[in-house]
Formats: structure tokens, C-alpha cells, sequence
């Protein structure tokens, strides 16, 4: 119960923003590419702030941790489980859905880079089309990951909402990580997971691309 | 990335020259409202731009599921990573 309250504020911005948007009811400024840059900029600083006056860093420079291999668990279980779609959607190659799956919900890099890479290979329609199924569903993991977050924490632990997460685990999830888990303690965790994911994204679709 | 990492890095530096003081206290309510606006502006983004929004019927159902998979198989792996390398506990907690 206590997990929906805590979405629930988040998914009713959401949606008014959504109802706003179509119905063009919103100023143009609050549309511009910086805003959410500059929002996403404030929550890490933000993050960084609660890191840098708790005593985490000192037990963060406590060597190697295997828990910094959860990136890779989350590579795996997504392109792992995205694979499946080739079983679901005709048409659709095993290199199409590992693409769409190698977003990890950064849906604006994604969307772009298939859109670009893709058009050599098989056109600019075929190309643009993956584009939006990748756009879609990277758009859509992250909102799962915010609707669901305190669920997936309590269910799975900090480790399982940081995964789901994806890509947005380093911002737009990151207080939420933070405030399920109660411990400040997962924040570097789930930034180097961001991070690393960050780094695979363009990696993993030039390779299927 | 770089300007995640500056921006964390700025965040740290303020953090610690201002931990005594009760500014800190107000991050985590600050944090929260930045969330909200951010899901505000990004709902707005997404239905002023019809022609996502037209796409939808094409091929929502099909990146839906997509979303779904890769969700699931985030969980699966951390899973099995717990399980295989944590000995089934609770993870970062």
C-alpha cells in the first residue's frame, strides 16, 4: 500500500503532463530539450549533496565489491528476455530485438542510434519503424521502473530496482532507489550502473545494428 | 555521462562543506518535487508530439511488451546473481 502511495504523485504528474501535451495546453518553454536536462542535472547534484554529507564515502572507497557486477546482470537478463520477442513478433529479426532490448530504457539515445545505424542496413522506413518500437518500449521501461520501483525494492531488494531501472538508475530513479532501500549506501552502486549501462548502450546497438 | 559525473561530483563537494548546516535536510524534499516536475515535463513532451502519439496504436502493444521483457530479465539475472553470488540475501538494502 505504501508502495503506490509513494508513485502515485509521480505517475498523476505524468499523466497530467501527458493529457496537457496532446491537448497542446502547455507553454512552449516547458517544452524545450533543456528542461528536463537541467531537472535531471539538479537531481544528481542533488544526490551528490546527500553523499557528500553522510559518511558513505569513506566506506565506499572499501575496495572491490562484487556487487559492481550488476550491470552486466542486467545486460544479460534484458537481452536475454528481449530475445524472446522473436518467438512473439514476426517479422522482427534477433538482431532487431536485442536492439530494442539494449536501450535499458535510455529511449532518447536508443531511438536515435537505431534509427541512424539501421538505415544503412535496411533502409530508412524499416529503420525508422525499429526506431519507434525501440522509442516506445524504452519509454515504457522506465515507466515501469518508476511506477514500480518501491514494489520491485521490496520484493527483490535494492539490487532488483536498481536493475530495473536501467539506464535511469543514475537520475531519474535514483531518489526513489535511495529512499525504498532507506540507505544512502546503494547510491554509488546504483550511479556506476547507470554509468556502465551508459557506456554498453552504444556498444550493444552497433553491435546488433 | 560527463555531465552526470560533474554534476555529482559539484553535488559531493556542496554536500560536504554543507553537512553542519540544515540546508541538507531539505534535499530529500527538494529531491522529490524535482521528480514530480521531471514527470510533469516528460508526460507533456510526449503528448505534444503527435506523431508518437499516432505510432501508438502501430506499435504500442509491441514495445509494451518489450519493455516487459526487459524488465523481467533484469529481475531474472539479479536473481540468479543473489542467488548464485549473495548467498540469497537482500542485496544493496
Amino acid at each position: 500500500m505504501n508502495a503506490i502511495k509513494e508513485s502515485l504523485p509521480v505517475f498523476a504528474a505524468f499523466a497530467t503532463g501527458l493529457v496537457l501535451g496532446a491537448g497542446n495546453m502547455v507553454p512552449s518553454w516547458l517544452l524545450s530539450h533543456d528542461l528536463p536536462m537541467v531537472l535531471l542535472s539538479l537531481l544528481v547534484f542533488m544526490a551528490g549533496m546527500g553523499l557528500g554529507a553522510g559518511d558513505d564515502l569513506r566506506t565506499m572507497a572499501h575496495g572491490f565489491n562484487p556487487k559492481l557486477l550488476l550491470p552486466l546482470c542486467t545486460v544479460i537478463g534484458s537481452l536475454l528476455f528481449s530475445a524472446a520477442g522473436v518467438l512473439l513478433f514476426s517479422g522482427r529479426s534477433l538482431a532487431d530485438c536485442l536492439a530494442v532490448g539494449s536501450g535499458f530504457g535510455y529511449y532518447s539515445l536508443s531511438s536515435v542510434l537505431i534509427a541512424d545505424l539501421k538505415s544503412v542496413t535496411a533502409g530508412p522506413e524499416a529503420a525508422t519503424e525499429l526506431a519507434t518500437v525501440a522509442l516506445l518500449a524504452n519509454i515504457v521501461r522506465e515507466m515501469v521502473a518508476i511506477m514500480f520501483l518501491p514494489l520491485f525494492s521490496k520484493v527483490g531488494g535494492g539490487m532488483a530496482a536498481i536493475s530495473v531501472a536501467g539506464i535511469n538508475s543514475m537520475d531519474v530513479c535514483l531518489p526513489m532507489i535511495v529512499r525504498c532501500a532507506g540507505d544512502r549506501q546503494v547510491i554509488p552502486q546504483a550511479l556506476f550502473h547507470g554509468i556502465a549501462l551508459e557506456v554498453s548502450v552504444p556498444m550493444l546497438i552497433g553491435a546488433f545494428c | 555521462m560527463f555531465r552526470i559525473l560533474f554534476f555529482l561530483m559539484a553535488g559531493i563537494g556542496a554536500g560536504y562543506l554543507l553537512r553542519r548546516t540544515r540546508l541538507v535536510k531539505f534535499t530529500g524534499q527538494a529531491t522529490r518535487i524535482a521528480v514530480v516536475a521531471l514527470l510533469f515535463v516528460f508526460g507533456a513532451s510526449i503528448g505534444a508530439n503527435g506523431e508518437l502519439i499516432g505510432s501508438l496504436s502501430r506499435f504500442g502493444a509491441q514495445a509494451a511488451i518489450f519493455a516487459l521483457l526487459g524488465v523481467a530479465g533484469s529481475l531474472f539475472a539479479v536473481g540468479m546473481a543473489r542467488h548464485l553470488f549473495f548467498n540469497g540475501k537482500g542485496g544493496a538494502r
